[in-house]
């Protein structure tokens, strides 16, 4: 986080009748920032990003921008960009026309829209598609326009309601690469909504993960991958092994296990992510005799489906050099991980 | 033989029998009769009185198209956007007009716009007027009654269009700063373009062969193309003349048709 908070919400809450779409989410972003809002669909995420750009209200809590309450403050008096899901350009008009519909709202002068579409048509990479309209644009340059809509007006935050979604996986991490440029040139803030997780990894200078319209954590990619505030987090944010702790003893199905931090827990569960274990060889660290039930070839690396002896399933990855080929179903494996790569959930 | 073709056929067949081969009978008395050759044609395009006619209807045609365009524009609006209660009533001010057959349509505005007729009764009893107001047997009166009988039709590609329309952007229009006047100008109105411009072949080329509504209404004293066609085969016998006039005015709305279609095609899809 940079300096103080520019925005910051206080305990939002958003009913629909009965159902509870947002409860108690408090945050504070910092001005710059990149944060990410992550969740599964119907987690609260959009309507979060729809309070913050004033196009839905919430029904209890506060928001503030700079210190001022905008809670009450329509969309249109906040100033923020907005990059809605599906682009919601003005298919009548062209990219240029487009690009020019805030400015002239604003009633800049003619030449200065003409100068600032210009730029940002440069800036966003659509020269030469200046007149043609959003029909004849590939779903690419779409998003460009919608991008360079939004940003026309230099607005101090931009919002972005899943951009990505309708695109396909190589246009995607173009589109990615682009629009960490734009924040890095930008200086802008940017709240991003997105269900993609590897997406919010790569982007975010923060990501707030939500689920059931709670917040669930919110903290740097790291920290939130590494060290997971709850098991939903966990298993939400990329693959995961938990397996259960005896009640007494600290170990796994009667194997002695190395606690992270000497702990001494009764029951519980421990936690660690697939690519922090190996196949032991020899006498190493933590082990574990697991059973192979499946092997997944996955071109450079395999994945394999394990079962512990208390019958908890868990995964690694193997390099297939590595792969001994006799690997088969029902083999008998052990598994071995440094305790510092585990916590408990 | 595709089989989709075999089942399609009956309604070919049916459509030839009905309409292509009497069409084509027309066409052949439009040339035959009384005398081969052009001059039924020639008739129709050089005297002064058939020319006013046709003058006359695509006039009325006109203004009768832009005035169902534009209040279907309003009522299409207030049933796909308006409060639950005021989209209800508006469904059923729309729907009730098609149960109602056009001859009681027609004569429910000559009682209600006649010389003694409710609407100059109640002029008169609000001392606003002292004599009747002439408001049946002219142009007004078939204004009045084929846009009433032809607005429930513009609404439907409207209302189409405007279902069709991406919510999204007006909010982001909205988000913006565009006041309300702005987005119903410059994103509203041009992304419903579509929907107008069907509204308004469909009114128009209804418009262009009425026949009820513009006898009953007009009295006699504005006769529009159809009327004159009835006329020349009902009343007088001129059925050569009558088939020119059947023939230019198909010929006319079907190239109006095309036309509009090829230059406004890319929008309406």
């Amino acid at each position: 986080m940079t300096g103080t908070a520019q925005i910051e919400a206080c305990s939002i809450d958003r009913k629909f009748g009965t159902f509870s779409a947002l409860s108690g989410v408090s945050l504070s972003l910092g001005e710059g920032e990149f944060l990410s809002l992550l969740g599964p669909s119907g987690s609260g995420k959009s309507t979060f990003l729809s309070i913050i750009g004033g196009y839905d209200a919430p029904t209890s809590g506060k928001l503030l921008f700079e210190g001022r309450d905008i809670t009450a403050t329509p969309a249109k008096e906040r100033g923020f960009g907005m990059v809605f899901q599906g682009y919601a350009l003005f298919p009548h008009l062209t990219v240029a026309e487009n690009i020019a519909f805030p400015l002239k709202v604003q009633k800049r002068p003619r030449a200065a829209i003409r100068d600032r579409v210009a730029e940002m048509v440069e800036m966003t990479g659509l020269s030469g598609h200046e007149k043609k309209k959003p029909a004849a644009l590939s779903g690419g340059q779409q998003q460009r326009v919608a991008l360079a809509r939004a940003l026309a007006y230099e607005p101090r935050v931009l919002l972005l309601d899943e951009p990505f979604s309708a695109l396909d996986r190589n246009l995607r991490t173009q589109m990615q690469e682009e629009l960490r440029r734009l924040h890095r040139d930008l200086g802008t803030t940017f709240v991003f909504v997105t269900h993609d997780q590897e997406e919010a990894l790569a982007l975010s200078s923060r990501i707030a993960i939500f689920n059931h319209g709670q917040l669930q954590q919110i903290g740097r990619p790291e920290e939130i991958y590494e060290a997971p505030a709850n098991r939903f987090t966990a298993e939400f944010l990329g693959d995961i092994n938990i397996l259960t702790l005896d009640s007494a003893g600290g170990g796994i199905c009667g194997t002695p296990i190395v606690l992270p931090g000497n702990a001494v827990p009764t029951g519980g569960h421990l936690a660690m992510r697939p690519e922090h274990m190996r196949l032991a060889a020899g006498s190493d660290g933590n082990q574990l005799p697991v059973r192979l039930r499946d092997r997944v070839y996955l071109g450079p690396k395999s994945r394999l489906m394990l079962e512990t002896r208390g019958g908890e399933e868990l995964m690694l990855y193997v390099e297939n050099d590595a792969l001994l080929p006799q690997l088969a179903a029902g083999s008998e494996l052990h598994v071995a991980w440094d305790a510092r790569h585990s916590f408990f959930l | 033989m595709r089989p989709f073709l075999v089942l399609i056929c009956p309604v070919l067949l049916l459509l030839g029998l009905s309409y292509l081969l009497p069409f084509l009978g027309i066409m052949r008395l439009s040339f035959t009769d009384p005398v081969p050759g052009l001059a039924q044609y020639r008739t129709v395009a050089e005297d002064p009185l058939i020319l006013s006619v046709i003058w006359r209807t695509l006039r009325i045609c006109a203004i009768v198209t832009a005035v169902s365009v534009a209040a279907a524009y309003v009522v299409t609006l207030l049933w796909v956007r308006g409060r639950p209660l005021t989209r209800s009533i508006v469904e059923l001010c729309i729907m009730i007009p098609f149960w109602i057959s056009v001859l009681s349509r027609a004569f429910g505005w000559l009682s209600f716009l006649s010389n003694r007729g409710l609407l100059n009764t109640w002029l008169k009893d609000a001392g606003l007027i002292e004599t009747s107001l002439q408001m049946t047997r002219n142009e007004f009166a078939i204004i009045v009654g084929m846009s009433h009988y032809l607005i429930p039709f513009a609404v439907f590609p409207l209302a189409t269009a405007m279902r069709n329309l991406d919510e999204r952007t007006l909010i982001a229009a909205e988000g913006m700063g565009a006041s309300r006047l702005r987005i119903f100008w410059q994103v509203f109105l041009p992304m419903t373009a579509s929907g107008i411009l069907g509204a308004t072949l469909l009114v128009f080329v209804f418009s262009v062969g009425f026949f009820v509504t513009p006898a009953l209404l007009g009295g006699g004293q504005s006769v529009m193309v159809a009327e004159l066609i009835y006329l020349w085969i009902f009343q007088t016998p001129k059925w050569g003349l009558a088939a020119a006039m059947s023939v230019i005015l198909m010929l006319g709305v079907g190239s109006i048709l095309v036309l509009l279609m090829r230059r406004y095609g890319r929008i309406a899809q």
